[in-house]
């Protein structure tokens, strides 16, 4: 059952530019896929670590910048995401000892202040990013002979390192070393007397969570061929972040579906009203008051219960009688 | 050397306007552990109802203290409405705060548009004072006096009344403060009010220097965090000596590197972490 379900919704991603009518549905196709890898790396550390980061479009947006500075000084493709992701990997390395001093809420504003740094060097340092006018690339690439120039070339190319950061991922918090991530984020103490180096653990997830977070930047620079300092403001950050809360931290498919709510409801709502923001702002505190645990989670509660009032002969039987027996 | 007196004038003018913004964060931060997110946001509407106030005729200072008192009310809804439902759920709070930072900053450019609005300086205000020799505009040496008499009254607040001890005690261990019959959770909205109102109060007086536009609540919330994790939360002082150190790195780093500006605002306060994770005044965490 499981792995039919997995086929069916495989072939379905595959064949999206067949299926789908336009280029434009095919664009929107590829921003869900590039959002979702950045809301899977994001949710490593937010759902897995329990560490809440609010400065990884700080992240995000140094693969792009990165990668745009150095398709710019006439390096290859493959150099330039190489080099790229080195620098992300560097970033995210600092942003982790700088961060993990504290957990908790000073873990919190310390991710603020690091991508408001990051948002102020892009918007200031004009002699390198150009400021708000930002900086473009002239081409994609074309490995090996496959042009993405073209709306449908560009998704598959999408979907496969989607594919590649979905296993990956679920073989990392999967393994061994995912669980001892979900014990420092339960019980740090504990993990800390089993004679598990906590802090380790957390920076390790840490520059995990923000590799991703650099090939979806890279993915973005890509799709766009433009990256401004609008990529990494706070508010970048917080739609990240409600990507992975709306759809259900700590689970696989929840990033997938908050990335796919997050893109449609902007396009959506971009098209009918000019308030994104306010509408943005309205799911974060909707969310959050009735729903904290999100929608994937929070719809498999919504729905169980609805079994259980429209069944209730299928019930346990204890609860069933304890329901009785209070009615 | 002019150009050095007049740039420590205002940026000591400066570092009064971030006190008059990061004391509430710090009190809000520290008391009821709310990282508030909305405080840039408080401080941008407050200024907008400021600069309504004033068009309809209202004069300056009243205008100042009305936004002051407006953006409390709002604070205290906030605070009563929302937070409330959200003990000692962080995340959510972040989350919460975050979310109504943005509904109040497309609501702000729904209300009165995108274009920046500037606040007269109020005319008595005009012109320049000379200090030890040199000419200061003399509304920033007004922000300077307001910044100090408020800070003295907080300290006064905090020091010498019932209230203050009261706070103190809630600051320091909320549950022993409530098994001797302090209302905490009256203290938490009193003190939701009074920060949030200070943040309005000080966003109409920074209009004259910094006008009113969208994205100065993006603008001021780093600058009050700064100031928070350098003078460590919840303490006064540390937060009276943080504005200054910021007002200085802020208004320098802006003259002399001004690409780097923000790495230089920032990176005293990651040395603070580094070496000193409470910040410079606060205490370490139990």
């Amino acid at each position: 059952m499981r792995w039919l379900a997995l086929s069916v919704s495989l072939v379905l991603l595959a064949t999206v530019p067949f299926w789908v009518a336009s280029d434009y549905y095919v664009n929107i196709a590829s921003q869900i896929l590039l959002y979702a890898v950045f809301a899977l790396g994001l949710n490593v550390l937010v759902g897995y670590t329990g560490l809440v980061s609010l400065g990884h479009a700080g992240l995000f947006g140094i693969a792009a910048y990165a990668g745009a500075i150095f398709i710019n000084g006439g390096a290859d493709h493959l150099i330039a995401i190489l080099g790229a992701l080195a620098a992300t990997l560097l970033a995210a390395a600092v942003f982790a000892v700088l961060t993990l001093r504290g957990t908790g809420l000073g873990f919190v504003m310390i991710t603020v202040a690091l991508g408001q740094i990051v948002w102020g060097v892009a918007y200031r340092w004009i002699s390198i990013t150009n400021g708000d006018n930002g900086v473009s690339i002239a081409t994609r690439p074309s490995p090996f002979g496959l042009s993405l120039a073209t709306a449908p070339g560009f998704y598959w190319a999408t979907l496969l390192v989607f594919l590649a950061a979905v296993v990956t991922i679920a073989i990392f918090v999967g393994s061994p070393f995912g669980a001892s991530l979900r014990g420092t984020r339960d019980q740090p103490r504990r993990m800390n007397a089993l004679g598990y180096h906590v802090w380790m653990i957390r920076f390790l997830a840490f520059l995990f969570s923000g590799l991703w977070s650099g090939v979806a930047g890279m993915l973005f620079l890509y799709y766009n061929q433009f990256v401004s300092p609008q990529v990494v403001a706070l508010g970048a950050s917080a739609e990240a972040l409600l990507m992975v809360i709306a759809g259900g931290t700590g689970t696989l498919l929840g990033p997938i579906a908050g990335a796919a709510l997050v893109v449609v409801m902007k396009n959506v709502a971009s098209a009918y009203i000019s308030r994104w923001n306010l509408v943005l702002g309205a799911i974060f505190v909707t969310i959050v008051i009735f729903m904290p645990e999100g929608l994937v989670p929070g719809s498999v509660r919504l729905w169980r219960w609805a079994v259980d009032r429209l069944h209730p002969r299928d019930v346990e039987p204890g609860r069933g009688a304890r329901q009785k027996s209070g009615a | 050397m002019n150009l050095w007196l007049v740039l420590a004038g205002n940026s000591v003018a400066f570092g009064g306007l971030l006190f008059l913004l990061s004391a509430g964060f710090s009190l809000i931060f520290g008391l009821m552990r709310i990282p508030n997110l909305t405080h840039g946001s408080l401080s941008m509407i407050g200024a907008y109802f400021g600069t309504s106030l004033i068009a309809a005729g209202c004069g300056f200072w009243a205008a100042a203290i009305a936004a002051g008192i407006g953006v409390a009310i709002l604070g205290g809804l906030i605070e009563r409405l929302l937070l409330r439902r959200l003990p000692g759920a962080e995340l959510a709070q972040v989350l919460v705060t975050l979310g109504l930072s943005f509904m109040i900053a497309d609501l702000c450019l729904m209300g009165w548009g995108g274009d920046p609005i500037e606040i007269a300086t109020p005319p008595v205000l005009r012109g320049a004072t000379l200090i030890a020799g040199v000419a200061f505009p003399t509304y920033r040496v007004a922000v300077i006096t307001v910044a100090t008499v408020i800070a003295s009254g907080l300290w006064v607040l905090l020091e010498r009344t019932r209230l203050g001890a009261m706070i103190r005690a809630g600051v320091d261990d909320p549950a022993m403060a409530r098994v001797v019959g302090i209302r905490v959770s009256r203290l938490f909205t009193i003190v939701f009010c009074l920060g949030a109102g200070l943040a309005g109060f000080a966003g109409v007086i920074g209009g004259p220097i910094l006008s009113v536009y969208p994205g100065l609540d993006q603008d001021m919330l780093p600058l009050a965090l700064v100031v928070v994790i350098l003078g460590g939360s919840g303490s006064l002082v540390g937060s009276f000596v943080g504005s200054f150190v910021v007002g200085f790195l802020y208004n320098f780093g802006q003259a002399m590197l001004p690409e780097l500006a923000y790495v230089v605002l920032f990176l005293p306060m990651l040395i603070v972490l580094v070496l000193r994770p409470q910040g410079l005044f606060g205490r370490a965490a139990p």
